[in-house]
Order: structure tokens, then sequence, then C-alpha cells
């Protein structure tokens, strides 16, 4: 910095500049940059792809995709159906209740909001319930009360708190400071705190997020019954498994669609509570 | 109504940083101070820890013959609510509507599931619209706080301090954010509601000229101590300099001192010459 105090009697034409580096100690930069290098080449070198077996993939998934036309929707149209609406409830349950359960957890989790220990108590609850995949805990869900949209369920639900815990917390942890100041000057208990100046604050965001997590629920609802855990994933998994590529495709075909339907809905509801 | 005694009062910030510096002042029953000086000579911090918004680091608050710097968490609530605050930026619940943001001054004295379900005392109800009418925003009761422009927004500032019917009034930068013809009408309508009810108010201000024509005591805070205490009139450039330090402060003589027509706001704007 001295340099540049002592850089004013340099001719105008002398001075140069350059604009901030992410990492300001060269020798770093290039050593980090370097490394990354190494590695990635080295991981491509290990990868050993093996064309001729690419190039056999192609007829295969030409015979596997020709199974799939024409989708059949009938002929196991009352299954396709009954898984489908098991989705549903299972969604819309595990939804309702995951954010629910949320909700006091996200408070607790809001450091301008809640004491350390409660703080670091539901922190922990969040990063637990965060920490595995869907489908792990789906397995172990199903290990634990048996195949059915029940395991399904608790997987949801557990994994919406993950979500919308955490999420809403920080939206918390985010508020504009003086109307919480301005609430709690007036001798407004905790509660009425929390009522009158976060809740207003977080609501269009509680809402959007829990529109956003029924969307994921569902798309997640489909997967998590390959492993049992009930709904239209399982019917999907009985199709495969049976060989009967054509209902596989019907479901499928139904799956993107109510997918596609409820992106656009929650989008155009999340549009609205802004 | 009581009188505000503020003694020895020290604040250091975690930081290390030490705001207000073992300030003693007394406020009598029914006075309308104005405390003036540079931004970080702690105006702020020394009206928050009048409330507790900020807890003072050593020293003694009395409101009457109270010790507010001793209350325990649930009395302290009760205290607040014969402090009303009036603050910079407004501080609304911006997606409250005027009607409940004139109310939530009322949390203090009510429970909360009738806070909860908006279903206040009739008198309070009452109370508000009388406040909104004598603020000029009887029209807008169901607007919410955010679709107001900056004067309406304090003026419901206003009307949610004094519907806790105070005995203090504390008022963070009323004016900062306000255009300087509305800033004069807020200021007046802050001091001729302190003269209406007998209201003791404590007026950070930064605008000294703004602090001259409605004030009838300044106090003068600088690096966290009192430098001046006195009646508008000494404001010396002398003074200014021992408060803000060295400027040319006749080059910006101001009209402050002159007659100002409380009733015709159109003198007022002809005068400034800011």
């Amino acid at each position: 910095m001295t340099d540049h105090v002592s850089d004013g009697l340099v001719e105008p034409s002398q001075r140069t500049w350059a604009p901030p580096r992410l990492i300001p100690n060269a020798r770093l930069r290039w050593f980090i940059a370097l490394a990354i290098g190494l590695y990635l080449a080295a991981a491509f070198g290990t990868l050993d792809i093996n064309w001729e077996r690419v190039a056999e993939g192609w007829p295969r998934a030409q015979r596997f995709f020709s199974g799939f036309v024409p989708p059949d929707f009938l002929s196991r149209q009352g299954a396709i159906l009954d898984g489908l609406l098991e989705s549903l409830w299972m969604t819309a349950a595990a939804t309702a209740l995951g954010v629910l359960l949320s909700i006091p957890i996200a408070i607790g989790g809001a450091r301008n909001a809640s004491p350390l220990p409660i703080y670091m108590a539901c922190r922990a609850v969040m990063a637990l319930s965060r920490t595995f995949h869907e489908v792990l805990i789906a397995i172990f869900f199903v290990k634990l009360f048996g195949f059915g949209p029940f395991a399904g369920m608790a997987t949801l639900t557990l994994a919406t708190v993950g979500f919308y815990a955490k999420l809403l917390a920080e939206d918390i942890e985010a508020i504009d400071r003086s109307q919480a100041e301005a609430i709690r000057s007036t001798g407004a208990s905790w509660l009425q705190w929390l009522d009158y100046a976060i809740r207003p604050q977080v609501r269009p965001r509680a809402i959007g997020l829990a529109v956003y997590r029924l969307d994921i629920n569902f798309r997640e609802s489909a997967i998590i019954g390959i492993v049992g855990a009930g709904g239209i994933g399982a019917t999907l998994n009985t199709a495969f498994d049976r060989y009967e590529f054509d209902t596989a495709a019907a479901i499928l075909l139904i799956i993107i669609v109510i997918v596609m339907a409820a992106e656009y809905a929650s989008g155009a509801i999340r549009r609205r509570v802004q | 109504m009581p009188t505000l005694s503020i003694n020895d009062l020290t604040k250091r910030y975690a930081t290390g940083d030490l705001a207000i510096d073992q300030v003693s002042l007394v406020i009598p029953e029914g006075q309308v101070m104005a405390l003036i000086g540079p931004s970080g000579a702690g105006k702020s911090t020394l009206i928050r820890c009048v409330n507790r918004l900020v807890e003072p680091t050593s020293g003694d608050v009395l409101l009457g013959d109270q010790n507010i710097t001793k209350l325990g968490a649930r009395k302290l609530r009760r205290a607040r609510r014969h402090i009303g605050m009036i603050f910079q930026e407004y501080a609304l619940v911006e997606r409250l509507t005027v009607m409940e943001n004139v109310l939530s001054g009322r949390l203090g004295y009510v429970g909360f599931w009738a806070s909860w379900l908006r279903r206040f005392p009739k008198q309070d109800i009452s109370d508000a619209f009388t406040l909104l009418d004598r603020v000029g925003l009887a029209d807008m009761v169901d607007k919410r706080a955010d679709e107001l422009s900056g004067g309406q927004r304090q003026r419901v500032g206003i009307a949610r301090a004094l519907i806790q019917n105070p005995d203090l009034l504390l008022v963070d930068e009323p004016t900062a954010s306000l255009d300087p013809k509305t800033s004069r009408q807020i200021m007046r309508l802050i001091t001729e509601l302190c003269r209406e009810r007998n209201l003791t108010a404590v007026v950070n201000i930064h605008d000294v000229p703004l602090a001259k024509l409605f004030a009838e005591r300044v106090v003068g805070l600088q690096a966290g101590q009192i430098v001046f205490d006195g009646s508008p009139e000494g404001l010396s450039p002398d003074v200014l300099t021992r408060i803000y330090g060295e400027e040319d402060w006749l080059a910006t003589a101001e009209t402050g001192n002159a007659d100002m027509p409380e009733s015709e706001p159109g003198v007022v704007e002809a005068d400034r010459s800011l």
C-alpha cells in the first residue's frame, strides 16, 4: 500500500491497474490450479472408457426403447391408479407433517430468535436429517416398518424437515432487524414478537418453500417406491421386473406430466406470494 | 408522570468500542429534548439503553422511581409498555396493514391469543382510529404499510408509539429519510403531540436547524460524552465545533432561529434555505 502512495510521483502514463484476484497470493493460486489439473488428469486416466462396450450399448438401447412404444395405459390400469393415488397422498401428508414439524425447529434454529443451546440442538436435527439421501433413508425405513407407503411417508417427512427447517431458519435470520426491534420495544412477548415481527416477514418464503417441497416430494415418491416405499415408484418397479416395458412407459409418461404440472403450479404460486 | 434520569450510563460493545461513556442526564416531565451529535457519537445507543434494546454495561436508567436497568425480563416488558419508540426508516412491519401496525403498540397489554386472532379490545381499536385520524391517515386503515409514502409511514410509526399511552417517547432520527418539508411536518407533529399529552421525549436528530426549531433543550453528544447541554439559542459556531468538529458554521447559516408560524407550512417552506 505504501508503494502506491509514493507512486504518486510516477508519470500518469506509467500507472497500471488490474482487478484484485480471488486468491491474492500468486503462488497459492498457481498451486491450487495445478493440483486441480493433476487430479482431474489422473481421474480421467483411471476411468478407462471401453468404447467397444459403449458402442454395443446402442442397439440394446434401441431394443429397450422400442419396448416402450406404444405405452400401455390400460392393461395395468388399476395398479397404476392405485400407485398414483398412493404417491399423491403420501406426498401431501409428508409435506404437511414435515412443514408442521419444521416450523418450531426453524424458529429454534434461527440465532436471532433462540438462545444458543436450543439453536445448537435444532441445527443438529437439521444437519442430521440432511445427512443421508432420501433413498438411503427409505431403505432404512422399509427395513424398520416393512414395505409400503408408510415407510415412504416417514422418509419424505424426514427429508422435508431437513430441507424446510434449514431454509426457513435462514430466512428468519435474514429478516429486517429494525421491524423486529420495533415490536420488541412495545413490550410484546416472545410469541407475540414471532407473530407480529417474524411471521409477516417470512410468510412469502414459507409458502413458496412448502409448495416447492410438495413438488420435490412427489418426484422423490416415485424414486423411493423403487426401494419398496410404496407409491407409483413401486408400480413402476413391478412393471420393470415383469418386463412390461409398455406399462412402464405409460407410468413414466404420467410421472413426467404430473411433475411438469406440479412445477408449473408451484412456480405460479410462488410468483404470486412474493 | 415521571422524570427520566440517566446516571453514569456506559455502554461498551463486545467489539470493545466505547459507545457511551458515563453519561448523566435528567429530563423532567414534559420536556422535549433533542440529542444531537455526529454519526457514531452514541445517540442511538443511548436511547436504546433506556428501553434496553441495547443492554447498558453499567449505570442506571430511572423512569420515575423505577430502575429500568435492574428489571428482570417480565418486568422489563411491563416497563417497555410505557416507553414509546419512533424509529429511523419507520421500522413498520411492511407486510402488515396500517391498523395492525398501530395495534402492535398494544401488544404489551393484550394476551397472545387475542393478538394472534387480531381481536383487540374495543377501546384499543377506537383509540387506533382516533390516532390515525389525528395523524391524517384515517382512510389508510387497511393499506399495507409498504404501500405508503415515507411521511405516511412515519405517521403510522407515531401512532404506534402513542397508542401505547407512553410516559416517555424515544425518537431515533425520525426524519432521516424524509424530504425537508415532510421532516418539518413530522417534527411538528411529534412535538405537538408531546405537548398535548405532556410527554417527555428524547429525540435523536442529526439536523441541527430542525433541533433548534422544535426542541426546548439540546444536548450535544460527541464520542459518547455530553459536550453541550442547554437551550437551542446556545448553539453557537463554537459549540457546534465542539460537537461536530471544525467547520465553517456561519457559511451554512440557516434560518432556524426565525419565527416559524406553526399553522402555515407554506411559509415554513419559503423560509427554507437548504
